[in-house]
């Protein structure tokens, strides 16, 4: 699976405070939360972002609250993947269970500079910096992982483990 | 093993277990609320249509609750009618209602030894009374709703000794803020948080709720503390037939067992602690900012609006008159605290001395409703997080304190160390 796209760089403890207030949660549709994405830290944010674009963030990536709306906001205002120095757990959890690809790497996130064009490529582990020629290899999942985010989440995953629906 | 491995090792069926590996366990209890509830029953829809042990399930609606707007009573009625249809009877409407992680213990549905997940970064408040729990997404909820399981990565832990003596107007509130001011907001991510030491084992379990409550704030998946009398004692009072049934229960670490690391604090020096904005662990002793001066005072939430805070913000109150220009806001974390702080005269106490007394509910703890902050305003909240915006408008702040020095900052308008009072 690759992914291409514009990178948006944000700092450390990137809180989901931040990427989705509180105030916007009665909704829980991503296309509806994704018009407030980062909104606090960047009122323009979703009107600039572009399907397809990536987050490079730092440490501690979606620390705060355990609301999926986070990760759902994301998804909606079209962004494909986060490289982050490190996530944190609960967001962590919750990009892998809804089948958003995080990528922690904090060479990558150092090096790669707003506005590249990269490419993550998931099945050999690599990103690309077409801006700047700079490569960076993906440290790899842990096997039941990987599992989970290749069939699409942890619901889909367990459909496919159960041969059948879940209950 | 440590206590969190050895919950997970008997709750996954594995005899051993080492920080790292993946298991899937089964959950004693598993809840959500109005936020994050909706979400977990819509992906559950998609893959089955009955719940899996509904026992098991409890669904609170605290967050927006009495619900604030149309929207939000949308959410409510989901929680309702999914719960009459999969007959789970642990819903709580309002009236019966309070904050998730006042509430689950007082009902005595939190046990040591247990596996308690929450769809809520709070979740991880139940560990003070020796359960494994954490917070997890409305996905892995869905899950749970559907298997009656989670996954977990088996958390490396991390042990904090407390000891020394505990300075008058020094709490638990006050130990996990100076913590978490070492630790920073990612000390102990993926990690399990282990409260142990001679602080501990004298503390009220009020004041462990406070610490276990804050261990996500550094990161944590989860805090606990060795389930001891303090706990028994509690139990008794909430759930008698478990202690019946298990009088012989025990919980404690292997000797010899090998932690990530180990702090040691001494608690004798610490004074009453206060988080500056924008982050839990931007910590400082509250003398050192008593020249911030303050819009609104918030004492409440899962954090500290227990009885025990009630008692000692009236006790600090009492006969006196909040600061001109202030709003203070109390919110009783459940209908019992409620009950009782009304019993014992605490709120009216509260209401003489110029406060606001609200039904229980999360509202301004997150700046949902009953005390949003407008820009550039300036909040002492008793709650857990200051993130940017936390409260209210982007542009206002929030410091984070004990019901004590919340309480004696009402009375002045600045923050203040209650012995100032």
């Amino acid at each position: 699976m690759k992914l291409q796209g514009k990178t948006w760089k944000f700092g450390d403890n990137i809180n989901t405070d931040l990427i989705i207030p509180a105030r916007y949660m009665t909704a829980y549709e991503a296309a509806e939360l994704g018009k407030h994405c980062m909104e606090d830290a960047d009122p323009e944010f979703s009107k600039k972002v572009q399907p397809g674009d990536i987050i490079v963030a730092g440490e501690n990536f979606g620390c705060g609250s355990s609301r999926e709306h986070a990760v759902l906001a994301l998804k909606g205002a079209g962004i494909s993947a986060i490289i982050a120095k490190s996530f944190a757990r609960i967001f962590f959890r919750n990009a892998i269970n809804t089948g958003l690809p995080i990528i922690e790497s904090p060479e990558a996130a150092i090096a790669i500079k707003e506005g590249a064009e990269i490419v993550i490529d998931l099945t050999t582990g690599r990103i690309e910096n077409l801006t700047e020629n700079q490569h960076f290899a993906i440290k790899e999942f842990p096997e039941f992982l990987t599992k989970i985010v290749e069939n699409g989440g942890l619901l889909k995953w367990a459909t496919r483990e159960k041969k059948g629906p879940i209950r | 093993m440590t206590l969190t491995e050895k919950i997970l090792a008997k709750k996954s069926g594995r005899a051993v277990l080492s920080p790292g590996e993946f298991v899937l366990v089964d959950v004693d209890l598993g809840f959500a609320n109005d936020l994050t509830g909706p979400p977990a029953i819509k992906e559950f829809e998609k893959y089955g249509n009955k719940v899996f042990a509904p026992e098991k399930v409890a669904l609170i609606p605290d967050h927006f609750t009495p619900c604030k707007d149309i929207d939000s009573a949308g959410l409510v009625k989901m929680l309702r009618e999914f719960s009459r249809k999969q007959k789970i009877n642990r819903f709580y409407e309002i009236g019966q209602m309070g904050v998730e992680h006042a509430l689950l213990p007082e009902e005595g549905l939190i046990l040591p030894g247990t596996i308690v997940v929450g769809a809520d970064s709070h979740t991880c408040t139940h560990g003070a009374l020796g359960a494994f729990a954490t917070g997890v997404g409305s996905t892995d909820l869905a899950f749970f709703l559907l298997t009656g399981k989670a996954w977990f990565r088996v958390p490396e832990t991390i042990v904090v000794e407390f000891s020394g003596k505990l300075p008058e107007w020094v709490g638990g509130k006050d130990l996990i803020l100076y913590l978490i001011s070492k630790t920073g907001v990612d000390g102990a991510r993926y990690k399990a948080f282990e409260f142990t030491g001679p602080i501990i084992s004298r503390l009220p379990v009020d004041d462990r709720f406070s610490m276990c409550n804050m261990a996500i704030e550094a990161g944590a998946k989860n805090g606990i503390i060795a389930p001891d009398q303090i706990t028994m004692d509690y139990l008794r009072q909430v759930n008698p037939g478990w202690v019946d049934t298990h009088p012989d229960f025990t919980l404690n670490p292997d000797s010899g067992t090998v932690y990530s690391e180990k702090i040691k604090i001494d608690v004798s020096e610490l004074e009453p602690f206060v988080a500056a904005p924008d982050l839990p662990s931007n910590g400082f002793p509250v003398s050192r900012l008593s020249d911030v001066k303050l819009d609104q005072v918030l004492i409440g939430s899962c954090t500290n609006g227990r009885i025990s805070d009630l008692k000692i913000a009236a006790e600090i109150l009492k006969g006196k008159k909040v600061a001109k220009n202030l709003r203070l806001i109390v919110i009783p974390a459940t209908q019992k605290i409620w009950q009782e702080a009304l019993k014992e005269g605490y709120l009216n106490t509260f209401v003489e001395s110029g406060a606001a007394v609200s039904t229980p509910t999360c509202g301004p703890c997150l700046g949902g409703h009953m005390g949003v902050l407008a820009e550039g305003e300036v909040a002492l909240s008793t709650t857990n997080r200051n993130f940017v915006g936390r409260m209210g408008h982007p542009r206002s702040k929030v410091y984070l304190s004990s019901a004590s020095v919340a309480a004696a900052s009402a009375l002045t308008g600045r923050i203040t160390h209650p012995a100032e009072v």
